[in-house]
């Protein structure tokens, strides 16, 4: 599971039926201090809940599909939260 | 699986139910040597690791579901053992 940031919302003209009511968003994956890293990606939001700017965590394969209900969908990266915080400890408290 | 060390933890309140009550970890990959390798993880918390530490994570889907013991967890990263230390037979 990784971060990402909500940098956008997906409309699509025609999709499945089994992924007719799931919000597709736009996604930029950060690393762990919140920089973007890596390309955009479209997740389906399981949560329901994310808007432009939020901060989530994302999962892909087959535990993507596993967030939605019912769950044997065509999907392959999906939001399973929504980030309030991410504390990193400081690094002499980590060892390195 | 694949070793980390715990470096910070993730405050969700709004998440799938598989992790109500369960404690997300930001886990810096390493290699063999304890080396980071510049990537990192959030991991669910299945033993009670604490910051710094060297975990071992299991980062495949089936397993975890198998650890949360519910066949429909959206969970793929989860944080199995602590590590005391890693020996490398030099050949």
């Amino acid at each position: 599971m990784l971060l990402g940031r909500v940098i956008g919302t997906v409309v699509p003209a025609m999709l499945v039926d089994e992924l007719s009511n799931t919000p597709l968003l736009w996604i930029q994956p950060l690393d762990r201090e919140g920089k973007p890293e890596g390309d955009p990606l479209v997740c389906a939001d399981g949560t329901r809940m994310a808007g432009p700017g939020q901060v989530i965590y994302w999962v892909a394969s087959r535990e993507a599909a596993l967030t939605l209900d019912p769950w044997f969908v065509p999907v392959d990266d999906a939001i399973v939260g929504l980030v309030d915080e991410v504390r990193l400890y400081p690094p002499e408290e980590t060892g390195k | 699986m694949i070793l980390g060390r715990i470096m910070g933890s993730v405050v969700s309140t709004i998440h799938h139910p598989i992790v109500e009550g369960a404690k997300l970890l930001v886990a810096e990959r390493l290699d063999a040597s304890g080396r980071p390798t510049g990537g990192y993880l959030i991991a669910l918390d299945a033993i009670g690791a604490g910051k710094g530490e060297t975990v071992l994570i299991l980062d495949e889907g089936s397993g975890a579901r198998q650890i949360l013991n519910d066949d429909k967890a959206p969970v793929r990263s989860i944080v199995v053992g602590i590590v005391d230390d890693v020996d490398l037979n030099s050949s």
